[in-house]
C-alpha cells in the first residue's frame, strides 16, 4: 500500500476552514472555548445587572457580582449597589441564565438525535403541549376549581399555577408523541417528527379556541405574555426550582455526546460501532424534554435560542458534542442574558417579553449567518 | 485442533463466527434460507453472487447490526444474541459500503470513532487511543489526511478511512460490504491488498462482500458463492467460479483459464444461451 494516491485535490474540492482550534485534543478545546463563553456569561451577565432604571457603572456590577461569587473585592454588602445588583437584578438574571442553557443545550441534542438542523425541542410538541396547559390553568381555572390539582394539588398556590400547568402539559405532549412514533418497541424518527407536527396543530387549535372564548382580560394577558416568553419578575424561587431538573438533565446529557455524534454519521455505522440506538434515543429524547419543559415552565415559549445558539457554535466549532453541548450550556444561557438585558432597555420604563428580542434579534443574525455559511450550513 | 463439527464443517481452527443453518425474513420476505457460514481467524472470505442475493444481508445478520435471525450464530464461542452492541463492536468492525459521509468532522475524528467501544460513558481517548488511530491512519495510507474534513476526500480516500476506523476498533473480525464498489482500478487492488496484508499479519478473519469475481478470486482465501439466499457453493476461488455453479447463479456460460501475464484466475463469458448439463444441474440443487 505504499502506492497510496494522494493527488492533490482540484481546487473544488479545496480544504474548508477547519473548525476553530480542530487540531487540539477534546480537553484543552474544552477548556479554553468554554472558559472564553464563561468569559462572556460574565460579561453578559454585568451587563445585565448593570442596566436597568438606575444605571449602574459596569466596574462596580463586575465587583458586587464578584464579590457575591465569593471573591472579596472590598464592595459594602449594604450599600446600594451591592443591593440592587444582588437582590433585585441578579435572581431574573440567572434565572434567565439557567433557561438560556436549558433551551441551547436541548435544541443541539435535538439536532443531533434527529441530524436535521432545523430540529428542536418545539417539533415533539413540548412547547405547544406547555401552552395548552398554562391556558387550561390560567383560563379553565373557575370551572376546574374543584379538581384536586387545583385544590390540594401542585396548582393550588397561584404562583405555581403557570408553570406546574407548562411542565404537565410539555411532558405529556412529548410522552405523547414518543408513544406514537413507536413501532414494535423503537422509535422511527420520520413518525416522531410528523407526530410532533399533527400534535402541534392539534394542540395549538386548542389553545386558541380556549384564548378566543375567555372573556377574563387579564388571563388573556396573562397566556399571551408567557405564550411570547418572558422573564419579568422571575426570582430565586423559581431558579431554585428549576436548577435542580436541568442542571441534572444536562449533566447526563452531556454523558451522551460520543453517542451523538456517533448518531450523526448514521445509526447503523452508531450501532456498528457499539451504540445502543434505542436506548440512545430514548434517552436522550427524554432528558431533552425535561430540560425545555423545566425552562418554559418559567418562561414561556421562548423561541430561538434552541436553534440559533448552537448552530453558531456549530459554525465555529465542529459538531463535536463533547464540545458543542457544554458550548451550548454557557453560550444559550449567555445570549439569554443579554436579549433579557435588550428586551428591559428598548422601550424602558416598559418590558418587552424577552421571547420578542430573541425572534427579532435572532432570526436576522441567523439569516445573516446562513446566507454567509450557505455552504457548509448545507452538509450540517 | 482438526476436528469435524456441524455436520462435516472441518474448521481450520475454531471459528471465529459460525453460523447456521440460519434464515432470515424481513418485511414478510425471506432473504435468507438456511446458510450455513464460518470464518476463522487468519482467513479472507469473499462473498460472492448476484444482486439479491442475500450477501449484504448476511454481513449484517453475522455482524449482529439486525437482528431476529432463526438459528443459531456464535461469535468466539458465545451466542450472539447475548452480547450487547458495545461487546459486539470490540469484536467485529463494520466497513459500511460508501455512504454520504458529508459532516464536517475531520479524517481524525471519523477514526476515532473506531476507539468508541472501548471507551466506557465518563472516558475519553487517552494517548494510547489516538496512537492506535494514528498508526491505523498509517496502515491504511491515509495519515496525511488526518485533518481534512471527510467531506472533502475522493472515494477511494474514504473508504480506506473508514478501513482505517474499523482497525481502530482492534477487531478480531473484520465485514467489508463492497469495498470496491465505486472505486478506481488502483484503489480496488489497493483495498483489496490491505484488506489481505491486514489477515496475514493481525490474527484477524475478515468477509468481504465483493461484486467483481475475478478480484475476489485474486484476493480471497476461500469463496462463498450466494444465489436466492442459500449458499451454492462455499470453498476455493478454482472451485467456485467453475463454469455449473456460476451458470446457475448468474445465468451465463463461463470458462476460467489463467491470466497470460499475472497467472490470476480470469474468467472469460462465452456467448450463447447456457446449456445445463446433467452433472452440473445436480451440483446447483440446494
Amino acid at each position: 500500500m505504499s502506492s497510496a494516491v494522494l493527488s492533490p485535490s482540484d481546487s473544488a474540492s479545496r480544504p474548508r476552514p477547519a473548525f476553530l482550534l480542530a487540531g487540539l485534543g477534546v480537553v484543552p478545546r474544552l477548556l479554553i472555548i468554554c472558559g472564553a463563553l464563561l468569559g462572556l456569561l460574565f460579561a453578559a451577565l454585568t451587563y445585565g445587572a448593570a442596566t436597568g432604571p438606575t444605571r449602574i457603572p459596569y466596574g462596580d456590577v463586575a465587583d458586587a457580582l464578584l464579590q457575591y461569587a465569593g471573591a472579596d473585592r472590598g464592595v459594602d454588602a449594604s450599600s446600594a449597589t451591592y443591593r440592587i445588583v444582588t437582590l433585585v437584578r441578579l435572581p431574573g438574571l440567572m434565572v434567565a441564565a439557567l433557561v438560556g442553557a436549558a433551551l441551547a443545550c436541548a435544541g443541539a441534542a435535538m439536532q443531533g438525535l434527529f441530524r436535521n438542523p432545523l430540529a428542536d425541542p418545539g417539533v415533539i410538541g413540548v412547547s405547544a403541549g406547555a401552552s395548552l396547559g398554562v391556558v387550561l390553568a390560567v383560563t379553565q381555572a373557575a370551572s376546574l376549581g374543584s379538581a384536586w390539582l387545583f385544590g390540594a394539588g401542585p396548582l393550588g398556590a397561584a404562583l405555581w399555577r403557570v408553570p406546574v400547568a407548562a411542565f404537565i402539559g410539555a411532558m405529556l405532549a412529548a410522552l405523547a408523541v414518543y408513544v406514537l412514533s413507536l413501532q414494535r418497541g423503537r422509535t422511527n424518527l420520520a413518525a416522531l417528527l410528523l407526530a410532533g407536527i399533527a400534535l402541534n396543530a392539534v394542540l395549538g387549535a386548542l389553545t386558541s379556541v380556549l384564548l378566543l372564548r375567555t372573556a377574563d382580560f387579564n388571563a388573556m394577558r396573562t397566556v399571551l405574555t408567557w405564550l411570547v416568553g418572558s422573564l419579568e419578575g422571575r426570582g430565586w424561587d423559581y431558579f431554585r426550582v428549576i436548577q435542580w431538573p436541568i442542571l441534572a438533565a444536562a449533566g447526563l446529557i452531556l454523558l451522551y455526546s460520543r453517542d451523538l455524534n456517533l448518531l450523526l454519521i448514521g445509526e447503523e455505522s452508531a450501532q456498528a460501532l457499539g451504540v445502543n440506538v434505542a436506548r440512545t434515543r430514548l434517552i436522550v429524547l427524554a432528558l431533552a424534554s425535561l430540560l425545555t419543559a423545566s425552562a418554559v415552565s418559567v418562561a414561556g415559549s421562548i423561541s430561538f435560542v434552541g436553534l440559533i445558539v448552537p448552530h453558531i457554535l456549530r459554525l465555529i466549532i465542529g459538531p463535536d458534542h463533547r464540545v458543542l453541548l457544554p458550548a451550548s450550556l454557557l453560550g444559550g444561557a449567555a445570549f439569554l442574558v443579554l436579549a433579557d438585558a435588550v428586551a428591559r432597555t428598548v422601550i424602558a420604563p416598559e418590558l418587552l417579553p424577552v421571547g420578542t428580542v430573541t425572534a427579532l434579534v435572532g432570526g436576522p443574525f441567523f439569516l445573516l449567518l446562513l446566507w454567509r455559511n450557505r455552504r457548509r450550513i448545507a452538509v450540517f | 485442533m482438526k476436528q469435524t463439527r456441524n455436520n462435516g464443517y472441518r474448521a481450520p481452527d475454531a471459528p471465529l463466527l459460525h453460523a447456521g443453518p440460519i434464515s432470515y425474513s424481513r418485511d414478510g420476505q425471506a432473504i435468507l434460507c438456511g446458510i450455513t457460514f464460518s470464518v476463522a481467524a487468519g482467513e479472507l472470505v469473499g462473498l460472492i453472487g448476484p444482486n439479491g442475493a442475500g450477501k449484504s444481508t448476511l454481513l449484517k445478520v453475522i455482524g449482529g447490526l439486525w437482528s431476529g435471525a432463526q438459528g443459531p450464530i456464535t461469535l468466539a464461542g458465545r451466542p450472539l444474541a447475548r452480547y450487547s452492541a458495545r461487546a459486539i463492536a470490540q469484536q467485529v468492525a463494520h466497513v459500511p459500503q460508501i455512504t454520504a459521509l458529508d459532516f464536517p468532522f475531520t479524517v481524525q475524528q471519523i477514526a476515532l470513532m473506531g476507539r468508541n467501544p472501548h471507551l466506557g460513558r465518563f472516558q475519553i481517548e487517552t494517548a494510547r487511543d489516538r496512537q492506535i488511530v494514528t498508526e491505523a491512519l498509517r496502515r491504511t495510507g491515509t495519515l496525511a489526511l488526518a485533518d481534512r474534513l471527510i467531506g472533502t476526500l475522493s472515494g477511494g480516500e474514504r473508504q480506506r478511512v473508514l478501513i482505517a476506523r474499523a482497525l481502530a476498533q482492534e477487531p478480531r473480525l473484520l465485514l467489508l460490504d463492497e469495498p470496491t464498489a465505486n472505486l478506481d482500478l488502483q484503489h480496488q487492488i489497493g483495498v483489496l491488498e490491505l484488506v489481505r496484508d491486514l489477515v496475514r499479519q493481525g490474527q484477524l478473519g475478515a468477509v468481504a462482500a465483493v461484486h467483481d469475481l475475478e478480484l475476489a478470486a485474486r484476493f480471497c482465501d476461500r469463496l462463498v458463492l450466494l444465489h436466492e439466499g442459500r449458499v451454492l457453493t462455499d470453498g476455493t476461488p478454482e472451485r467456485v467460479l467453475s463454469p455449473g455453479p456460476l451458470r446457475t447463479a448468474y445465468g451465463v456460460n463461463t470458462r476460467s483459464y489463467p491470466d497470460p501475464v499475472t497467472g490470476y484466475l480470469r474468467l472469460a463469458v462465452l456467448d450463447g444461451a447456457p446449456v445445463p448439463d446433467a452433472s452440473e444441474v445436480a451440483h446447483a440443487a440446494p
